[in-house]
């Protein structure tokens, strides 16, 4: 009886062990079934989802114009401080003073890429781009100023 | 609670005692096979284990605290940190409570979308901890196979959601965003591919003589057990236990979709990998039911800027892939909470593993505690 159980067990045992041998080696004869894709390889071909959240970056038109009013509804809603804005005051045509933006630092390595800041743009400044890799050699290159040099607020924007 | 010190001074106590053959032991918190930072003090007799006391910490990042100073818009987005595999949960779980305060009515497709989206994240945590519980036990295979379908998951997520772990998509009122237009044949390929391939599991894992003899019998947890300590979540089904919040307290409308609760009387390690295999087929099921039938309309519910909750106490829960997770929030009619606490389920469940491995060999450790599913920032959050 015990020699039964014992050459039962050893039965089931292989029968199970070749069960699963069996799935493996399927794969193993079929590479087109298998998924792994070879990162750094195929960086030119990686296609990221639109909604993809990489960085957050202000857009800007060919004439160098964004549409950011310096509001700060983006720095109220971001939990960790990332955004920083410093305003200036733009003499108009008129001689009316008008605020704008001086300066938008936007601090990479605080962000956790939530997206509040970009739902709480009024105007559609600031949007997420797809750029993922961030690895930087200096810390202080994390620091950024989004609006470019010598931009300036699009017309018809308030 | 030790410090490192007094747990070396205790070693060497015993030691000198006189008690030979009693060893203290510590496991983690750099440990593969504990997923995280958890640090175990096993007092071993031989190789039976005496007693198992886990210390907690060595990843609490204040997280309550933290949510005291954020907004009630701010503070979700924190809470995918605490169980990062079930984010959509945990984050549909402040936004549920928060919704509760404030007596926002969400429209039905935000709830449907809300419904789908747990699931899948159900079903990708379900998938993750089938593949790192093989891996427990000395199989590597089939964490690739489980990680293939989880990738397409992640890979619907990140298409509607933008973010692949730490979505932050449901907001207060609603969804952050609609469905992708892409969404819903995207879900249906995938049901088709799960359906075809979590046979395969059976073959690998289920089927296996070495799986069934090392999980069998391993780690009872009585029902009466499972109550006192306060399990939920597959842990305490595994035991038989009726706790699914979606059938006791339906939220954001599960009371409309038709599944079945999975119970299963055993207790031991190999019931609590059968619930979690069980509850996958349940969750397709609820995607099914609703993937063809997501109602028109407004995705997020219209919400002032700044969110008030009047002054009180606000409470919900949900059933996230661990078990039970519960939401306190005290509101003192400001824009940020008083206090907000979490209940999380893997602190409780992991209270119970003292008692499911006293008195069994080590080697069983690892096919107990694994089955727990533990998630160690939902622990020390």
């Amino acid at each position: 009886m015990f020699l039964k159980d014992y050459i039962t067990d050893v039965y089931k045992a292989v029968r199970s062990l070749l069960t699963g041998m069996k799935k493996t080696g399927y794969y193993f004869v079929h590479p087109s079934e298998i998924i792994t894709q070879q990162y750094p390889e195929n960086r030119h071909d990686l296609n990221l989802p639109e909604r993809f959240r990489g960085e957050v970056v202000m857009s800007h038109d060919e004439n160098n114009e964004h549409a950011c009013t310096g509001c700060t509804a983006c720095e109220l809603a971001c939990p960790n401080g990332t955004i920083k804005i410093i305003t200036k005051f733009d003499i108009t045509p008129e001689g009316k003073k008008k605020k704008a933006i001086d300066t938008f630092i936007y601090h990479l390595e605080l962000c956790t890429m939530c997206n509040l800041c970009v739902q709480a743009c009024p105007t559609d400044a600031i949007k997420m781009s797809q750029k993922f890799e961030h690895s930087v050699y200096d810390r202080s290159r994390l620091t950024k100023k989004l609006n470019q040099p010598g931009s300036k607020i699009r017309e018809g924007v308030e | 609670m030790y410090t490192q010190t007094e747990i070396i001074k205790d070693t060497t106590q015993l030691n000198s005692n006189g008690n030979e053959g009693e060893l203290v032991i510590n496991v983690g918190p750099q440990h593969p096979a504990t997923h995280g930072v958890l640090h175990l003090v096993i007092t071993l007799n031989g190789e039976t284990i005496k007693k198992i006391e886990p210390h907690l910490g060595y990843i609490h990042r204040s997280i309550e605290k933290m949510c005291e100073s954020l907004t009630y818009r701010q503070f979700i987005y924190v809470t995918s940190r605490m169980d990062y595999l079930s984010a959509h949960i945990n984050n549909l779980a402040c936004a549920l409570c928060v919704e509760k305060g404030m007596q926002i009515e969400v429209p039905e497709r935000a709830q449907v979308i809300r419904i789908l989206m747990s699931e899948l994240t159900r079903i990708a945590s379900h998938e993750l901890w089938v593949g790192a519980m093989a891996m427990d036990l000395g199989a590597f295979t089939p964490f690739f196979y489980t990680f293939r379908e989880r990738e397409v998951i992640n890979d619907i997520m990140e298409q509607t959601c933008g973010a692949r772990l730490t979505m932050n998509y449901m907001v207060p009122g609603g969804t952050m965003y609609d469905l992708h237009p892409d969404f819903q044949n995207r879900v249906k390929a995938f049901i088709i591919q799960f359906t075809s391939k979590v046979t395969e599991l059976e073959d690998l894992i289920a089927n296996n003589i070495i799986f069934q003899n090392r999980t069998k019998g391993v780690g009872v947890l009585s029902a009466e057990d499972a109550i006192s300590y306060g399990c939920t979540g597959p842990v305490a089904r595994g035991s038989g236990v009726s706790c699914d919040i979606r059938k006791i307290q339906p939220y954001s409308g599960y009371e409309k979709v038709s599944f079945e609760e999975v119970l299963e009387p055993a207790g031991d390690s190999y019931a609590r990998y059968l619930i979690r295999i069980r509850e996958m087929y349940q969750s397709i099921s609820i995607i099914e039911q609703l993937i063809d039938n997501i109602p028109e309309g407004d995705f997020q519910a219209k919400t002032k800027a700044v969110l008030k909750l009047p002054k009180g106490e606000f409470y919900t829960r949900v059933e996230t892939a661990r078990g039970e997770l519960g939401v306190y929030i005290v509101s003192e009619g400001g824009t940020t909470p008083y206090r907000i606490k979490f209940r999380s389920p893997g602190f409780s469940n992991l209270s119970a593993l003292n008692h499911m491995v006293k008195g069994s060999k080590i080697g069983d450790l690892m096919a107990t505690m694994g089955t727990l599913d533990l998630v160690i920032p939902d622990i020390d959050r």
